[in-house]
């Protein structure tokens, strides 16, 4: 073997002697969830080390829909961010579209908006809105309040006007000299053209409202109204209360995700390269 | 080129009146709230009651030392972590590489709640996964809630644990975009990896670590969660008290939206402080 074969062989141990433990590490509480997630309460506060998981994993379920309605706070948590998603991929789009797009007045005002209000931090709206929605509006403990002060996120916008101005004009010049109107361009020419940006996007918007936790916290704070990370919330810190319980709802929280990650790895990755999810 | 104000405006309208509604409206109306008593009915202008309140409040200042604190602490680790990550990731001599990606980078789909929970589970004083592991090793527990210095550690590394994959997936992309011309060349005239890392990898990387480093601290300035969760409330006794939990205590649990508001406006001259940080030094030299 030449030296420079054992350099390299040398450094490639070296590698992955350090980054295997600092994987295993980072994958340890996601194990952990899972392992106390089948666990019994007894076993859980118990001073043995346990790593393995049992088989209570149903019974903790039960646990847990016993202290709080959890499978309806899922079902709420779902259409939340199914509606979410499909309402903020189509406003941001189309908003993008006509940034991209078209020339008109105040176009540069807009653009200057967006951009130089996105990194203000969310705290700063939260009282505001939740005054308008709860006060004014009349809407807390409605799906209305989960779904619609969320739709301000300019994330959307940014990422579809950069994939829009990106296409070439030539091909929506040629639908327009073929007297096709404008909508008609967007919706059957340039969003099928966008379609892994706007899977990206989606996948982005769904996992941001599904792990959204304070705005929901405020506005639906009534039982049947919570979201499934609020409900699992209120479990925290209570003294009565099933831990393992409390983990099975996180593994229901954590796992659809993590199987969504591990199948759209690619759109995941692109759609948080491209910018930050906030 | 001729303007199509109607077709645009038709695109944009149902965009730009949420975002109007629920972004543009509420920054101006915080400010306006700020310098209102909003304690008595109907509010009234008082440009100093809140403000004036804001710089004599020990809990203010306190909640503002553990938010600087957590950034200053954090968010330097955190970021060289994720360099560390992103740049062995990228390694052609990495196998398995799927596997590596996947335990970095799950994290970044696990919810706040989520993780709080495990996080409090893991390090629980005489049952938790972690005090066992320490006593199995010799060493002792440690009350990771009952003293301020644990607590404020774990509020950390659980922040880290759960954002340093996400920062590692924005720089990967970075380094992804640097030409392998550069490294070819740098290695012909036997330049040493690690000399390489250091005057060619973080060169080019700079804007997008300032980038990540901006974003990790608007985020670790509002944190919330994880206070309000593993540490219960910003225990002990306001140890982990942050100004998100601070914002949230005034406004939503005492209904002080004008104080409230006050804070949430120290936290937006923080975040247009750092903006200017950051705009300054990523500026392209003249």
């Amino acid at each position: 073997m030449s030296s420079r074969s054992q350099a390299r062989l040398g450094r490639s141990i070296a590698l992955h002697l350090f980054l295997t433990p600092l994987a295993l590490i980072w994958l340890f509480p996601l194990w952990m969830m899972v392992v106390f997630s089948t666990m019994p309460d007894n076993g859980i506060f118990s001073p043995g080390i346990e790593l393995l998981p049992h088989d209570n994993f149903i019974d903790n379920v039960n646990n847990l829909q016993r202290d709080t309605n959890f499978v309806g706070a899922i079902g709420i948590s779902v259409s939340v961010a199914v509606t979410y998603t499909f309402l903020s991929v189509l406003l941001t789009s189309m908003a993008g579209w006509a940034l991209a797009r078209y020339n008109f007045v105040g176009k540069g005002v807009v653009v200057a908006i967006i951009l130089g209000t996105i990194t203000l931090p969310y705290a700063v709206v939260l009282i505001p809105q939740f005054i308008m929605v709860a006060r004014d509006f009349q809407l807390a403990n409605t799906w209305v309040a989960l779904i619609v002060p969320p739709l301000f996120n300019s994330l959307g916008v940014l990422f579809m006007r950069q994939a829009f101005s990106m296409m070439p004009g030539d091909l929506f010049d040629a639908a327009r000299v073929e007297g096709v109107k404008e909508w008609r361009i967007f919706l059957f020419v340039a969003l099928p053209l966008a379609r892994p940006m706007l899977a990206a996007l989606a996948i982005i918007l769904f996992l941001a409202s599904w792990n959204n936790y304070l705005w929901p916290l405020l506005i639906n704070s009534q039982p049947g109204a919570m979201t499934a990370p609020v409900a699992l919330g209120t479990l925290i810190g209570l003294t009565k209360v099933s831990w393992g319980g409390i983990m099975a709802g996180a593994v229901m929280l954590t796992v659809p995700m993590l199987v969504v990650f591990v199948l759209l790895q690619r759109h995941f990755i692109a759609g948080i390269a491209a910018g930050a999810i906030k | 080129m001729r303007h199509q104000n109607a077709t645009a405006y038709r695109f944009l309208a149902p965009y730009l009146l949420i975002f109007s509604v629920f972004w543009v409206w509420p920054i101006i109306s915080s400010f306006l709230i700020s310098f209102q008593a909003t304690r008595t009915v109907p509010w009234r202008w008082a440009p100093t009651f809140n403000w004036g309140r804001l710089i004599g409040d020990p809990a203010f200042f306190n909640a503002l030392k553990n938010t600087l604190l957590i950034l200053v602490i954090q968010v330097p680790v955190m970021i060289s972590l994720a360099i560390v990550m992103a740049v062995l990731l990228n390694s052609p001599l990495l196998k398995a590489r799927g596997l590596y990606r996947f335990a970095f980078f799950a994290p970044v789909v696990v919810g706040e709640v989520a993780y709080s929970a495990v996080f409090r589970l893991m390090f629980n004083l005489n049952f938790g996964i972690i005090n066992k592991l320490l006593n199995s090793v010799g060493l002792p527990s440690i009350d990771w809630f009952s003293n301020v210095t644990p607590a404020m550690a774990l509020i950390m590394i659980a922040v880290t644990w759960r954002w340093a994959g996400y920062n590692a997936i924005i720089l990967l992309a970075g380094l992804q975009s640097i030409p392998d011309d550069v490294y070819e060349a740098a290695t012909l005239d036997r330049v040493s990896k690690v000399k390489q890392f250091f005057y060619i990898t973080l060169p080019l990387l700079k804007p997008i670590i300032v980038f990540c480093a901006v974003l990790s601290i608007i985020g670790t300035m509002q944190l919330f969660t994880e206070p309000f969760l593993i540490t219960e409330r910003g225990g002990p006794g306001g140890g982990t008290e942050t100004l998100g939990l601070l914002l949230y205590r005034q406004g939503f649990r005492s209904l002080n939206f004008g104080y409230a508001s006050a804070v949430a406006y120290t936290m937006a001259g923080l975040a247009i402080a750092i903006t200017l940080v950051q705009l300054w030094l990523t500026k392209e030299p003249k």
